[in-house]
């Protein structure tokens, strides 16, 4: 019988009952997109190095150089030698040795310069190595043909076959200086779901002598790739090159640089979240208001169904499941709010970082958020309850003069 | 033994500056099982009071209400509500039908605290009253006399021992006030229901073989006041 005091009583206030739970709806949207990104970004980031274990570049921030030989973000802190590469390509300890120059850009997608041993030699995962889509194929060392990552190569239309001229910079100038050359996509990488899908991929050298550059820089590097035989390595090579005084800054363990740029800035993290349950609470008291503000009008419902022989735990009740059951229709409508926003925020973070995150993988919060919501709603569901509960039976079923 | 014996039942409300009004002092009242009496009353004379503590909706201050056997005085509310979802019916002046409720859903509210919704059961008491057709209509739908026979259909509804009608007719023109009180007192005769009615309609007053005057009956209304 409550069951059907609820189902009529929700019917009988559709709009009020509409509202109130999709501002329930957005309020747990906000907070699934909130605590799904907030887990995954900072789990993803740290796990992404591209298959590698180091990077050696010039002296400066190790996040930065992370940043920018990594996830192809930010500028480089500097240029290292080919003398630096060619050291720390002999070292013993090092497996592999990716050289990286960076410079250039098209339409804001970066540029990198880099060896084929980048596609052929290395794992960016465990046990995935990139491929080319059907139909092309890796550049060739003094060609001027490019390899683009699979998103930059969406987002631009590109296919085998088409051409462009790269601008100079990192950062995109339409009025900027565009180079001479015109390179060719020979090849089009399958998705990795890693930074280099945003990267458009040229022979080391064409960023070394792209006409315009700096001569005596023809042979320097923004960075390079390490992959090293053991762990302990990193430890040695660490205490080694960035002993102070030195030139060259070898970051290590990549991960861990990572996770200390999310550290750096847990207290945005902490912020978001406090405003996610401020917009949670607030929508629980928009049940309140709204259940509460109706009770005047339902006074004389509520004691006709008392004079019809309801007891005051059964209106108390039909009340209370009332708020129950908006809370747990605004949860279920906060899956399609979180759905919609948190798949806009990954398609920014991967558009921005080439970082791909799950947002529909199962996060305990799909379970815990939605029965908090609806215990917050059925929370604010008492006091309105407790008025129906007192509702003066005589006196408000006689007739209204 | 009669259906309701009642036996100085007293109710008392607390006034605004202290002290205590007696607004009903009734002696003795007997009703027989099936029996039908009309209750002469006016405005103010407390015969909504009276209808309100035998159906258990207000609690009296002394006194004894039998109903089959059983004194509600002795009851508490929640004792007192489950019969009146049980064995009462109430039809009320002004109807007090739900607005967010359709007939049928009025209806079924009249058994649904006690034995139970018997969806066929009420839909065959539309039958009975003529609305057998205005089943998904709304109260706000229907004429006064309709929304009267709604009132009347869902008061029958739990099967009840004993029907209160209070002023029943009070807001249907002649014709219909005439209908709804034949269809009260054959419907009630039907089902074996006693049937309690209180009005200051002469007319309908006057169609009753048993009728009191409640004036008399409450003694509260002699008293000076206190």
């Amino acid at each position: 019988m409550i069951l059907n005091l609820i189902y009529r009583s929700l019917r009988q206030h559709l709009l009020s009952t509409v509202v109130t739970a999709g501002s329930i709806a957005l309020a747990s949207g906000l907070l699934l997109t909130v605590w799904v990104v907030k887990t995954q970004t900072s789990a993803v980031f740290a796990g992404t190095n591209s298959g590698f274990d180091a990077v050696l570049g010039a002296r400066g921030s190790r996040l930065q150089l992370v940043l920018n030989a990594i996830f192809h973000l930010e500028a480089s802190p500097g240029n290292i030698t080919a003398a630096d590469y060619e050291m720390i390509r002999r070292h013993p300890a090092v497996k592999a040795a990716i050289p990286l120059a960076v410079g250039d850009n098209f339409r804001g997608w970066r540029i990198v310069g880099t060896v084929e041993q980048l596609f052929t030699d290395i794992a960016y995962a465990p046990g995935r190595h990139y491929a080319v889509v059907p139909g092309g194929r890796l550049f060739r060392l003094g060609k001027l043909e490019a390899v683009a990552g699979s998103y930059a190569a969406a987002r631009l239309g590109w296919t085998t076959g088409t051409t462009f001229r790269p601008y100079h910079g990192i950062a995109f100038d339409p009025n900027g200086e565009q180079h001479e050359e015109v390179y060719t996509v020979v090849g089009v990488l399958e998705p990795t779901n890693t930074p280099a899908d945003r990267v458009i991929w040229i022979p080391l050298e064409g960023v070394q002598t792209m006409k315009g550059h700096n001569p005596l820089a023809a042979t320097e590097l923004s960075a390079v790739l390490i992959q090293l035989r053991a762990p302990t390595a990193g430890l040695m090579l660490n205490n080694q090159l960035n002993a102070a005084g030195g030139r060259l800054t070898f970051a290590y363990p990549i991960g861990t640089i990572v996770a200390e740029l999310f550290n750096k800035v847990a207290w945005l993290d902490q912020v978001l979240t406090l405003i996610a349950w401020l917009v949670a609470v607030v929508a629980a008291g928009s049940v309140l208001v709204s259940i509460y503000n109706s009770m005047s009008a339902r006074q004389r419902d509520l004691a006709i169904l008392r004079a019809l022989g309801a007891r005051r735990r059964t209106v108390f009740g039909a009340v209370v499941g009332e708020a129950a059951v908006i809370g747990l229709l605004g949860s279920v409508a906060g899956f399609a709010v979180f759905v919609v926003l948190g798949g806009a925020v990954a398609a920014i973070i991967r558009g921005q970082t080439g970082v791909v995150l799950e947002p529909l993988r199962w996060n305990p919060v799909f379970g815990w958020g939605p029965a908090v919501f609806t215990g917050l709603c059925v929370l604010g569901g008492i006091v309105p309850a407790l008025k129906a509960y007192r509702v003066p039976v005589a006196e408000t079923i006689a007739p209204v003069s | 033994m009669p259906l309701l014996e009642i036996s100085q039942l007293t109710k008392s409300y607390a006034r605004p500056g202290g002290g205590r009004h007696r607004v009903l002092d009734v002696a003795a009242f007997t009703l027989a099982a099936g029996g039908q009496i009309a209750l002469r009353g006016e405005s103010g004379s407390g015969k909504t009071t009276f209808l309100h503590l035998i159906a258990g909706i207000l609690a009296a201050d002394g006194g004894s209400i039998r109903l089959d056997g059983d004194n509600l005085v002795t009851l508490g509310e929640a004792a007192r509500d489950r019969r009146r979802a049980e064995t009462i019916g109430y039809i009320f002046q002004t109807f007090n039908l739900l607005q967010g409720h359709t007939v049928l859903e009025n209806v079924e509210l009249g058994m649904a605290f006690g034995r139970g919704v018997d969806r066929a059961r009420a839909a065959a008491l539309l039958r009975r009253v003529g609305l057998g057709d205005k089943h998904r209509h709304y109260p706000a739908q229907l004429s006064t006399g309709q929304q009267q026979r709604v009132a009347v259909a869902r008061a029958l509804a739990n099967e009840p021992r004993l029907v209160l009608a209070d002023e029943p007719t009070g807001n249907l023109d002649r014709r219909n006030a005439r209908e709804a009180l034949a269809l009260i007192r054959e419907a009630c005769h039907e089902s074996g229901a006693a049937l309690l009615l209180v009005s200051h309609d002469e007319r309908v007053l006057a169609s009753f073989e048993h009728m009191q005057d409640f004036m008399t009956l409450n003694r509260a209304l002699a008293a000076p006041a206190s």
